[in-house]
């Protein structure tokens, strides 16, 4: 079963960390994957997007025509790219910055506030930690304990810091259930 | 009788350097053949050919040779002076090939102040190609691509590649020297010397060029071409130590 | 052994490290610059060395110096700074020099794109300098085969003493995949370089020379009359190439690189609708698989499709030559950046149904 899923924002919204750790922790969880960054001439603040596909066998086009799901991180990248997700596909919207609505009744639309709930929790930097649980409790590509695997692993020395990533990994799951 | 004299042991007995009668390029390799061989450099030389007159000496001198593009031989011997520090690098190139298209490798492998030696023989024109327009010919001289003489309007001032490479901080020996008569050979023949040593001791980046006479190209007898070095092309080439770094 | 995610560029560098690549030189251009960056840290921890070269054509040249010397070495860049270095990879090949060659090609002409593209076929398989040699060419479809072909790379470079092309391309480049890395080379199980290195002497005491240039026409021709029969072991030997559900397939599209694991997620889509559809993937560029083409039963072949990112097309040429008109070939491009589609492929084949 191959599940590709775009994930689209503002450089700085931890996209790239997302996707990466989406796929270093397909890896660990012994899956083939595959993260495919747009690497444009913008260093900071540009538009960023990468494409993460989790398999069970080796991976195709890494870049697919029709994704199963869209991560969009802001307005712009929910207006560039919810129209590429297939029939039965879903979006998750981050929906403390986009204010759109998925129209298309045959594509799964999940909202959630990701920087209303970092900063919630204390820190806008954990809104990509929000984004990754809500990704592992739609999509399934994954389990928990692979996430929060991951999030440890990436923190590393950072112990102090693994509680509130808990926390918010644990808020994005709550928020698709 | 007492032997005064005789040839570097790993140069040729029988067959010639190759060069033009009157040409400096002979008695460049005499000099720092010498030099290696008063180092004891010879099984541990790798001597970095140029394209251009330069390389004609190859079956003279039994040294291993690696044969450059046109200009990159700063580019080449920082390499293998970096990856084979064992080896003595000694790059000995014309002015073509070191001021012309192989200025950025040149500039560079002095600015990082590689612990090589440069030989740089300066004639005030492309040699083998026939007589082109350097960027060391002088303002006047006529050339096969400059037959109204180097004008500084159209050309530019030559280029002084001595001076230039002494500007920089990391090389530690640059000078210039000629050699059209005995006392200026015998002044090039230290200075080479110098800048041999200097390597050795890891000491680091040596610039020696040498003004070298051209009777072929300048269309003057070997007699005429040592006149005109002293009328004018000591004149646009001072000579002199321009950096040495105790 | 322990599989990593890893970017491709990253999984390149390292692989080279581990095939015993001790030095390298080469200038920053996108999409490869993390291949320098990493070798500046990680050649320095195995006793190696690596150099940003003030030029491409600095950096090519200084390969050229240190594998004269016996030492594993390469150079990375795109397709601009392949121009660039055109000259060097001729002097590799003149001088009969081993040495392992990146592209991480973008799309062009002249600046173009940094955006991933398969503009560089020519100049990497069809001579990119004077003289008219060659390199012999692989081409990866993902980073594990990039990793795999840049470590055998160094083997065969040794083996035939020619500079070895990897033409990769900026998505495997800069994708991330699980790999399984090759293992670390011991240097002194590496093949003895005494009999050619140039900065050691002969037995006899006589010097090496190491020079491309030959005063003599007969010397010169009789070179590349060697160089041509080594040409002409590869293509008898060495020739490589994936084929798959070719057996009973009545539609053929061919691709190398990152356009062939694309049309590969095409062709499974077309066999799920019960189309009779194979793939040849050509993996060495040269010596080209002609091989492939030639046992192909034409009868059974309806139309073959050629899907590359480069318009105009390149690799269709060598195609064309292999499959000499036995087979009506349609085009499948994008260009300049533009990233081949499943669904591209899918609609081309089902258009000549």
């Amino acid at each position: 079963m191959e599940k590709s899923v775009l994930i689209a924002g503002f450089g700085g919204q931890g996209v790239m960390s997302i996707g990466k750790m989406l796929g270093y922790a397909a890896s660990d969880a012994g899956k083939y994957a595959s993260f495919y960054p747009s690497y444009g001439a913008e260093q900071r603040g540009g538009t960023a997007n990468c494409t993460v596909i989790i398999s069970d066998e080796e991976i195709g086009s890494p870049a697919v025509s029709k994704l199963d799901m869209l991560i969009a991180m802001n307005q712009p990248s929910f207006d560039k790219f919810a129209k590429k997700v297939k029939k039965g596909g879903s979006i998750i919207v981050n929906s403390s910055l986009v204010t759109s609505k998925v129209e298309d009744p045959d594509i799964e639309a999940v909202y959630v506030d990701a920087n209303d709930i970092a900063n919630d929790l204390g820190s806008p930097k954990v809104a990509n930690i929000v984004i990754l649980g809500a990704y592992i409790g739609l999509s399934g590509a994954l389990s928990e304990e692979d996430g929060k695997a991951i999030i440890k692993k990436m923190l590393g020395g950072k112990a102090d810091l693994l509680e509130m990533n808990y926390q918010a990994f644990d808020k994005g799951i709550q928020a698709v259930k | 009788m007492e032997k005064v004299y005789d040839k570097v042991s790993f140069t040729s007995k029988t067959s010639p350097t190759g060069y033009c009668p009157g040409c400096g390029h002979g008695t460049a390799h005499k000099l720092f053949a010498s030099a290696l061989e008063h180092f004891n450099l010879r099984d541990k030389t790798v001597l970095i050919y140029p394209v251009g007159c330069g390389g004609l000496a190859m079956p003279w001198i039994n040294v291993n040779v690696i044969g450059a593009a046109h200009g990159r031989a700063g580019a080449i011997a920082t390499a293998i002076k970096r990856t084979n520090p064992d080896n003595f690098v000694i790059s000995y190139q014309g002015d073509g090939d070191l001021a012309a298209i192989g200025t950025a490798e040149t500039i560079h492998a002095a600015n990082r102040g590689e612990n090589i030696t440069v030989i740089f023989i300066n004639n005030a024109n492309f040699g083998m190609t026939g007589g082109q327009m350097a960027p060391t010919t002088m303002l006047g001289q006529t050339a096969t691509t400059a037959q109204s003489g180097r004008s500084l309007e159209e050309h530019g001032a030559p280029l002084r590649m001595a001076e230039m490479i002494a500007t920089l901080d990391a090389p530690k020996y640059v000078a210039r020297f000629a050699l059209h008569d005995a006392k200026n050979i015998l002044k090039a023949q230290q200075g080479i010397m110098k800048a041999v040593e200097l390597q050795v001791k890891g000491e680091g980046y040596s610039f020696v060029e040498l003004l070298s006479m051209c009777p072929t190209n300048w269309k003057k007898s070997p007699a005429d071409c040592a006149a005109y070095m002293d009328e004018a092309v000591l004149k646009a080439f001072p000579l002199g130590v321009f950096k040495d770094v105790k | 052994m322990s599989k990593e995610f890893i970017k491709g560029n990253e999984a390149i560098a390292e692989a080279a490290v581990r095939a015993g690549c001790r030095f390298f030189a080469g200038y920053p251009i996108t999409p490869q610059n993390e291949v320098p960056e990493y070798l500046s840290a990680r050649l320095p921890e195995v006793g190696g060395h690596f150099i940003q070269g003030e030029s491409e054509i600095a950096s090519v040249y200084m390969v050229f110096g240190v594998a004269a010397t016996g030492i594993r070495s390469m150079t990375s860049s795109s397709g601009p700074g392949f121009a660039l270095k055109a000259e060097g990879i001729s002097f590799l090949a003149g001088g009969q020099i081993p040495a392992v060659l990146v592209n991480v090609s973008r799309g062009g002409p002249a600046i173009g794109t940094i955006e991933p593209a398969q503009q560089d076929y020519f100049s990497a398989v069809h001579a990119p300098a004077p003289g008219g040699f060659r390199c012999f060419v692989l081409a990866p479809q993902n980073v594990q085969e990039a990793a795999d072909f840049v470590y055998e790379a160094f083997d065969i470079a040794d083996k035939y003493r020619t500079p070895v092309y990897v033409l990769a391309d900026g998505m495997i480049g800069n994708m991330m995949e699980v790999v399984e890395l090759p293992k670390m080379r011991d240097l002194a199980d590496l093949p003895s370089n005494d009999s050619w290195r140039f900065n050691k002497y002969n037995d006899d005491g006589t010097a090496r020379i190491l020079s491309t240039y030959m005063p003599m026409g007969e010397l010169m021709q009789n070179k590349n009359k060697e160089m041509a029969a080594m040409y002409e072991t590869w293509e008898k030997e060495e020739q490589r190439w994936e084929e798959y559900m070719i057996d009973d397939a009545e539609y053929i599209v061919t691709a190398y690189g990152s356009s062939a694991r694309i049309a590969k997620s095409a062709v499974k889509e077309l066999r799920a609708e019960g189309i009779k559809v194979g793939l040849i993937r050509a993996i060495t560029l040269y010596p080209f698989p002609k091989d492939a083409f030639d046992k192909l039963d034409y009868t059974k072949v309806k139309k073959m499709f050629c899907a590359e990112m480069s318009i105009p097309g390149q690799y269709i040429y060598d195609v064309q030559n292999a499959v000499l008109g036995r087979s009506e070939i349609i085009p499948i491009q994008t260009s300049g950046g533009v990233i081949m589609e499943t669904d591209m492929v899918v609609a081309a084949v089902k258009e000549n149904l």
